[in-house]
């Protein structure tokens, strides 16, 4: 079986600094794989250049057999436009900073992608939407607009957005970084039900009990390449290399 | 003259100065949105020269570019002064305020965070529906209270249209001021500005709070 998402050799470089070295990963149905590092280990581009907002210079990125970017002769070559897009249709972001749409309603932020882009029947994406906010726990907010939402139901909202467009893999970037250490715990309950319901994750974070507690895969990264990965209970409680031992320790001592 | 016959007289230019302040929104502020663009051009000769004609549009007066635009062409390529003054003069201020509008724009579109873009980048949102949808909205009620600026200026600067005889309100007073040597007349026109303003003053406030729904 193919995986759902296989990103191979990947390349990137900014202004001359090397920032992703052949980089190999792959994400598996159903998988929820948490991406831990120091900052400046190459995690976040890694997430970016999956989720087509950066270009990786050389590689491979493949979603459930479709080729977003083919290696040739060292160079990453991107598919055209409308292939992009049905990759795009593929994969959700959740960002660090939320980026929901301050002008519209709650319910309008998680309905007009999948009307406007999917061309999806209005009443449908309504009962959807509304559904996707009560799971989230925000079925009274549909009419407020962001500004009137703690960190945490915004980022709550901002999955919903996301979800409501079906995707089959839904990426992570630090989701809890911008929010107060009480509030985190809710994103994590959310993840943890998505995970239960079988949703394929990719999260990158810098919380070790998130990624211990929600993810079955975690890969560790530093200065632009996987030092190791495996189950948490490996590379978070026993990992086997010298990096990865000093960063957890480091950590630890915050 | 009594002042109401000079206020009578006043009044029958003023229809002309509405048509100025009304038309030269009417094409500055589409105009500067395009001005905008070449601007924020990612091509470096369009974005220099827009650049470069937006800094001799905010750099001169606007008398003078009236003056250019109503005489320009009878002295560069002999054709004549066109009898309606009213579209040199629309020509000139639309001109003129596009490159005011143009610089307001940009400042709005520029403030806005790249997170915008990239979250609609990823729902899959074109070009074009991540600027009228999620961008333009946003900069508008950014930019409203530099737009109102504009507009309240505009509503003075209708009076320079006197430089090319243009018969707005205005010129008249001033006609009416030399031929009976009083002051009265630009107390009036001074009245009438400010009257026109309290209204622009009102009406963007209306705007302004209409876009508060949302912060």
């Amino acid at each position: 079986m193919n995986s759902l998402l296989e990103i191979r050799h990947c390349r990137k470089n900014f202004g001359g600094n090397t920032v992703l070295t052949d980089l190999n990963l792959n994400v598996e149905q159903s998988q929820v794989l948490s991406i831990i590092g120091p900052s400046g280990s190459g995690k976040s581009t890694l997430l970016r250049c999956a989720t087509l907002l950066e270009t990786m210079d050389g590689g491979d990125l493949i979603y459930d057999g479709v080729y977003a970017a083919k290696d040739q002769d060292g160079n990453a070559v991107y598919a055209g436009n409308a292939t992009l897009q049905q990759v795009r249709n593929m994969f959700g972001l959740v960002f660090q900073n939320f980026n929901l749409f301050p002008h519209y309603s709650v319910l309008k932020n998680v309905m007009e992608a999948p009307i406007l882009v999917q061309k999806r029947e209005k009443r449908e994406v309504e009962w959807e939407a509304r559904d996707l906010l009560e799971q989230m726990g925000l079925s009274d907010k549909a009419d407020a607009y962001p500004y009137q939402l703690s960190g945490g139901q915004q980022q709550r909202v901002s999955i919903a957005r996301a979800l409501a467009m079906n995707p089959k893999i839904l990426f992570f970037d630090e989701p809890t970084s911008a929010l107060d250490p009480e509030l985190t715990g809710e994103i994590l309950r959310v993840i943890r039900k998505l995970a239960e319901k079988k949703m394929t994750m990719v999260i990158v974070t810098h919380e070790m009990a998130f990624a211990r507690d929600v993810s079955d895969w975690v890969v560790f990264m530093n200065g632009g390449v996987i030092i190791e990965q495996g189950k948490p209970s490996d590379v978070i409680d026993h990992p086997s290399q010298e990096r990865t031992i000093q960063f957890l320790r480091r950590i630890r001592e915050q | 003259m009594t002042l109401t016959t000079m206020v009578m007289k006043m009044s029958e230019g003023f229809g002309k100065t509405c048509a100025i302040f009304f038309l030269t929104l009417l094409f500055s502020l589409p105009l500067g949105m395009l001005v905008a663009m070449l601007r924020m051009s990612k091509n470096k000769i369009v974005s220099g020269v827009t650049r470069f004609v937006i800094s001799v549009l905010r750099g001169t007066p606007l008398m003078l570019q009236l003056l250019a635009v109503t005489y320009g062409p009878y002295y560069l390529f002999g054709l004549s002064v066109s009898r309606n003054k009213l579209i040199p003069v629309v020509v000139a201020f639309s001109i003129n305020y596009a490159a005011y509008f143009a610089e307001i724009y940009r400042g709005g579109i520029e403030s806005m965070s790249i997170g915008q873009y990239e979250a609609a980048e990823v729902l899959g949102y074109s070009k074009w529906q991540t600027f009228m949808r999620i961008i333009l909205p946003q900069v508008i009620k950014r930019i409203m209270p530099s737009i109102t600026n504009e507009v309240v200026t505009l509503v003075k600067d209708t009076s320079m249209a006197f430089t090319v005889s243009y018969q707005e309100m205005f010129t008249i007073g001033k006609q009416i001021a030399n031929s009976q040597t009083s002051f009265v007349p630009f107390l009036v026109a001074g009245l009438f500005y400010y009257i026109f303003n309290l209204l622009v003053d009102f009406t963007m406030g209306r705007v302004e709070k209409g876009l508060n729904y949302y912060r």
